[in-house]
């Protein structure tokens, strides 16, 4: 433990020198994410899903798209659940057992960017209202841990979700039972694309890799939509931002995310 | 995931909520300090409908002794509501909204609190939740400063916290359970003022650039209001002539 925060606090002081001269660890520009791949259709035997590299951080994203009961409040709309794990595989210090906070945070930060930006028109996904509904299952798993698992989580389940193929049921003796050749795309509103920023010192760096994941102050994901709003939001880390650094964080988001989507909307028409 | 009703207008043509309140006025809010005799510190709130008793404990010795840190204090928070504080019986376990909830207040109130100051020892904050009306992270994070205070643990300032949102498409102060449910956006802020810092803030739904930035800055001074009530609750306690 002990040894592992003597290297961060040295690995720290190399970042902040190099910030002071307006450079990052792996020559990045500031506003700058890493390159991004995307492997849709990893896993065929999910309804839909996405290998993701971010940098050198790994997610694979799988859908499963299955007859579901209502929530009672909400019997008109479909369901949609994300969640994200970190596999023991993806860093020496990840342990199995019940998932810690920082998991926690990931799985229902990474469900709240999607769902806020009503990506899926889940009143669509109605079998028969208040008794059988559509549900959408997008689980994340880390295989390989380099920093900001926010975005690469949120683009895994986004890619997955634009390349989602699902049944059409209809009730059958109350039963939802699959029509034959009913495949269809998942209806999709809007494409949310997540953007974490990381402060270190005095200086905010988009998309931060392991080192300076570990180096940072504070951090905010913001996930905006294919109109350019903002649909969620969350602050992380153990220091505050200015006003104007939080105004700055949401343009940057704006501008950043648009590139990603366009990325995103080549997964969605190759699909199609 | 409450009862929504469909009908409830959130904000009539003469620009009053569902509560009667205007579009910047905050509910009613009244903190105390001190009150339980076995914490170090504590704090009651009653914002709105919200009732919050938050005690502290420390610095003391950490347990298990792996958590402790040898270069600083650390902050243990934990949020929990009570199985009584919400409409259908909530079960007592932690949930993972109550999980993430206690992981955003500890790092909202990290940056105001001088652990540094106390190596190897832990400073704990308990926050139980006795009724819920929408905005508990907020009243809970302001009320956790004021009891932080009241423990007499070195502090950088207090944190007050209140959130912004969006109903009828207009931006308002103060998001109660309604509004909350039925409205368009709920963005919580955490802001301590004497250093203009946002330690807490968090976004759902959905907010053009404008409404965003309006949102923030309406958080903000609806912060600085809290933050009177926070410094009023303590003047009371230690400088006022109640009989506590």
């Amino acid at each position: 433990m002990t040894s592992v925060s003597v290297i961060d606090e040295l690995k720290r002081t190399q970042i902040l020198e190099l910030l002071e001269q307006g450079k990052r660890v792996d020559g990045r520009a500031l506003d700058e994410s890493r390159e991004l791949k995307i492997e849709p259709n990893a896993i065929p035997k999910a309804n839909g899903s996405a290998r993701v590299y971010l940098g050198d951080t790994e997610v694979i994203c799988g859908v499963k798209i299955q007859p579901d009961r209502p929530f009672p409040d909400t019997g008109d709309k479909g369901l949609f659940i994300c969640t994200a794990e970190l596999l023991p595989l993806s860093h020496p210090t990840v342990e199995t057992g019940p998932p810690q906070p920082p998991v926690i945070e990931l799985a229902r930060v990474t469900d709240r960017g999607i769902r806020e930006s009503h990506m899926i028109d889940v009143t669509q996904l109605v079998i028969e209202k208040d008794k059988s509904v559509i549900g959408v299952f997008a689980d994340n798993v880390v295989v390989d841990y380099d920093g900001n698992l926010f975005d690469a989580c949120s683009y895994a389940a986004t890619a997955a979700l634009l390349n989602s193929k699902t049944p059409t049921w209809e009730m059958v003796d109350e039963k939802p039972t699959v029509v034959e050749g009913g495949e269809k795309q998942l209806p999709i509103n809007t494409i949310p694309v997540s953007v974490t920023m990381a402060k270190i010192g005095n200086y905010i760096v988009v998309d931060p890799n392991g080192d300076e994941w570990a180096s940072m102050d504070s951090r905010v994901t913001i996930t905006t939509d294919s109109d350019g709003n903002i649909c969620a939001l969350q602050k992380g880390g153990s220091d505050g931002f200015t006003q104007d650094e939080i105004n700055q964080c949401g343009e940057l988001s704006i501008k950043v995310g648009a590139k990603i989507r366009e990325q995103l909307k080549s997964v969605q028409q190759e699909s199609q | 995931m409450g009862g929504r009703d469909a009908t409830m207008v959130l904000l009539d043509e003469n620009g009053i909520r569902c509560d009667g309140r205007k579009v910047d006025e905050p509910r009613r809010i009244m903190i105390k300090a001190g009150g339980l005799k076995n914490a170090d510190g504590s704090a009651y709130i009653e914002f709105g409908d919200n009732k919050i008793l938050v005690g502290v404990f420390g610095p003391r010795d950490v347990h298990p002794k792996h958590m402790s840190n040898t270069d600083t204090g650390i902050l243990r928070v934990r949020y929990h509501m009570e199985p009584f504080s919400v409409g259908e019986r909530k079960n007592p376990a932690p949930s993972r909204r109550e999980i993430e909830i206690s992981k955003v207040i500890k790092e909202a109130l990290e940056p105001a609190v001088m652990l540094e100051k106390f190596p190897r020892t832990a400073v704990d904050v308990f926050i139980e939740i006795l009724q819920a009306d929408g905005g508990t992270r907020c009243a809970a994070l302001t009320a956790a400063s004021v009891a932080l205070a009241d423990a007499g643990i070195p502090m950088r300032d207090m944190v007050a916290a209140i959130a912004a949102g969006k109903v009828a498409d207009t931006v308002i102060l103060d998001v109660n359970n309604e509004e909350d449910q039925a409205g368009q956006a709920d963005m919580p802020i955490g802001y301590m003022p004497s250093l203009k810092k946002i330690t807490l803030l968090q976004l759902d739904g959905v907010l053009t650039p404008e409404e965003y930035k309006k949102c923030v800055d309406v958080g903000v001074k609806g912060c600085e209001l809290v933050y009177e009530l926070q410094k009023k609750a303590l003047n009371d306690k230690y400088f006022g002539n109640r009989g506590d």
